[in-house]
């Protein structure tokens, strides 16, 4: 088990014959991903890596029977995309892309939510069930399956932290990137119900940064929900007031957002709480042997 | 992307918000001149990227065009909060009978728009939010629909306004949130907006902030950028497509990654040391955008070590390494380097770093220990 991907995913990319598109469709391919469609409108007929190539997503579900979609489509085409997936029928929907204008995210989460369908990001690496499905450009070498759930807001910080998992012999159910924008389809309680539902997953790690107040909020969740042990990193400790820390949604504002007050909630609730990323594997240790 | 309060107030006019207009000067002669245009009392008001001017000496009366031009030379040179004043603005005096609080902002745990209004204008709106927050009349609107006419003069009745004040506070309340949306603001405020002693609605001070990511569909906006606001060193590496923030250590840090980048500046504070900048080099991690990375570090004369921490993913680390020692021909760095390099093939990466003279580590603790050793004491 796993949650939101695995062997059974049928993988549909958008923006296939793209640069990046292309690239990551080759990976995922090799990684042993079910891909089974692409889209670039006007791109009919083409392969990427054997993946068949569709104008448009409609189609491809029709004839591929795909259910998941990944975005790797240009910030100012990425919401047309979104809209686009979940209207073909798409439950699942990634979007990598980074720099969507927020004002474009409000009405395209609302949407999304009232159709059912789950996004996740923007500007997030994606996810991986390790041995089954990568959904995402993380380095698929370095996960390992096994029983910790993880969910970061982060990118290059997740695959320190899952390096450092796999290297002391814990893998992974699925590791979630949820996107560092100030909009992201998919917050941490979210993944925290599902790891929290996964018989596969025994223990859970998030990775939170400054900005907004989805981590207090998954304190919250997982004093009242979680049975779990969960262990947590918050960067940005040493970030200063009102400024953007590369992540679009990675800014404290009006006293909101600090690191300090979201390793508050989470050690009152209960959470391991890591000062540097490699103290996670330990506190992890202990967690699921207390 | 901010702007200064005489932008904003341009910005709100063009969307029918009745605003105070001024004359904006940068000497003591302009504004003497500004307020004998205007007539009577004017105010002067410093034109910076900050809050807190009223309480820095950055706004004051002025009766006569004697006055106003001892007003704008005492505020001229002013530094408030770290922000120089330039400019300032000269609007005229006004008869204030009532102040209110109107702005729109992004609320984030609703994922959305949220227009707020308060009787308490004038004064910090975030103190009124933490100490009395009853006093804020809040109102979420509707992601596909907008903020719906019913809705803004709930609002004014809420605020106890007179019934025939009321429709005059919702069509500004209305005009707000539509420049909020059809400008992609991040933040469109009003404080004070007042009703006149002849009972007229006026913006006195109007504040707004945009989206980075939508400033490409808004020619307008980007034109409206004061580079003299903005730190150079952060400008230039914009237009490289790094994200740096200067910050007040000695060691400089290059990470790939945002999330890293900050994980990287809280390791070097755990063990001791001061982060002089926070900086994303962005994925690949190149030899161009790696030299432009160094150059950048190197700007700044408090940089005394410096920290290159590489997480390698899809990008090689053998790459990464070549494109390090690349840069460091290219661009001449004399303080001490430390790189951690981890990920995809990155023993490679650190022989060639070794070879090439460089101090190369496996975890990012270990570099940062070594980095503030480098450093040496405060």
């Amino acid at each position: 088990m796993s949650i939101l991907v695995d062997a059974n995913t049928r993988l549909l990319v958008q923006g296939i014959t793209g640069r990046e598109g292309s690239f990551h469709t080759g990976q995922m391919v090799e990684y042993g991903t079910p891909v089974v469609a692409g889209v670039t409108p006007g791109g009919a007929g083409k392969t990427v890596a054997g993946v068949p190539v569709f104008d448009t997503v409609a189609e491809a579900v029709l004839t591929t029977g795909a259910n998941t979609s990944i975005i790797y489509v240009p910030a100012r085409f990425a919401p047309d995309a979104i809209y686009e997936a979940v209207d073909a029928g798409i439950a699942l929907v990634i979007c990598i892309t980074e720099g969507i204008p927020v004002n474009d995210m409000v009405p395209a989460f609302a949407w999304v939510r009232q159709r059912g369908a789950r996004l996740i990001g923007p500007n997030c690496p994606g996810l991986i069930t390790p041995g089954q499905a990568k959904v995402g450009i993380m380095p698929g070498f370095i996960h390992a399956p096994g029983p910790i759930g993880l969910v970061s807001r982060s990118g290059t910080l997740t695959y320190e932290v899952v390096d450092s998992l796999t290297k002391v012999g814990l893998g992974q159910s699925t590791a979630v990137g949820i996107g560092g924008d100030p909009i992201i389809g998919t917050s941490f309680v979210d993944v925290l119900g599902l790891f929290e539902a996964d018989p596969a997953t025994e223990a859970i790690v998030m990775i939170g940064e400054i900005g907004g107040t989805d981590e207090e909020d998954a304190a919250a969740f997982i004093r009242d929900r979680v049975t779990k042990p969960v262990v947590g990193f918050i960067a940005g400790q040493s970030a200063p007031a009102g400024k953007r820390m590369g992540h679009a949604g990675a800014i404290i504002s009006g006293g909101a957002g600090t690191a300090a007050s979201k390793m508050d909630a989470l050690t009152a609730a209960g959470v391991g709480v890591a000062r540097t990323p490699s103290e996670v594997p330990a506190l992890l240790r202990a967690a699921m042997s207390a | 992307m901010n702007v200064h309060e005489y932008q904003a107030a341009e910005v709100l006019a063009r969307y029918g918000i009745p605003t105070n207009e001024g004359i904006v000067v940068t000497d003591p002669e302009g504004a003497m001149e500004a307020a004998r245009t205007l007539g009577g009392t004017v105010a002067i008001k410093a034109q910076v990227h900050s809050g807190g001017r009223g309480k820095a000496g950055g706004i004051k009366l002025a009766h006569s065009p004697e006055e106003a031009s001892s007003a704008a030379g005492a505020i001229l040179g002013l530094d408030i909060q770290g922000h120089v004043v330039s400019k300032v603005l000269v609007v005229p005096g006004v008869d204030i009978a009532r102040e209110f609080y109107l702005g729109v902002i992004l609320d984030r745990p609703n994922r959305r728009i949220l227009v707020m209004a308060s009787a308490e204008g004038g004064v910090d709106i975030e103190e009124v939010a933490r100490d009395r927050p009853e006093r804020i009349i809040r109102v979420l609107a509707d992601p596909a629909l907008g903020l719906q006419a019913y809705q803004a003069r709930g609002m004014a009745f809420d605020l106890g306004l007179p019934s025939d004040k009321v429709n005059g506070f919702a069509s500004i309340a209305a005009k707000l949130y539509r420049a909020y949306v059809d400008e992609d603001a991040t933040l469109a405020e009003i404080n004070p907006l007042i009703l006149t002693g002849a009972g007229e609605w006026l913006a006195l001070d109007s504040k707004m902030s945009f989206d980075d990511n939508a400033l490409w569909r808004h020619d307008g906006i980007e034109a409206m950028r004061d580079p003299a606001e903005e730190d150079a060193t952060e400008l230039d590496a914009r237009r490289a497509g790094i994200s740096f923030v200067k910050l007040d250590g000695s060691i400089g840090c290059i990470v790939n990654g945002a999330g890293l980048a900050m994980a990287t500046m809280d390791a070097v504070k755990l063990h001791g040391g001061d982060p002089a900048n926070f900086l994303d080099v962005g994925g690949g991690a190149s030899a161009d955008q790696v030299a432009k990375a160094f150059e950048l570090v190197t700007s700044d004369p408090n940089v005394r070590a410096i920290l290159i921490n590489i997480f390698g993913g899809i990008t090689r680390g053998d790459i990464v390494a070549q494109g390090i020692t690349e840069a460091l021909g290219r661009v001449t760095v004399t303080a001490p380097i430390v790189v951690r390099l981890a990920g995809t093939n990155a023993e490679e990466g650190r022989a060639k770093l070794a070879e090439a003279g460089l101090t190369a580590v496996e975890t990012m603790d270990e570099a940062a220990i070594q980095v503030v050793a480098a450093a040496g004491p405060n």
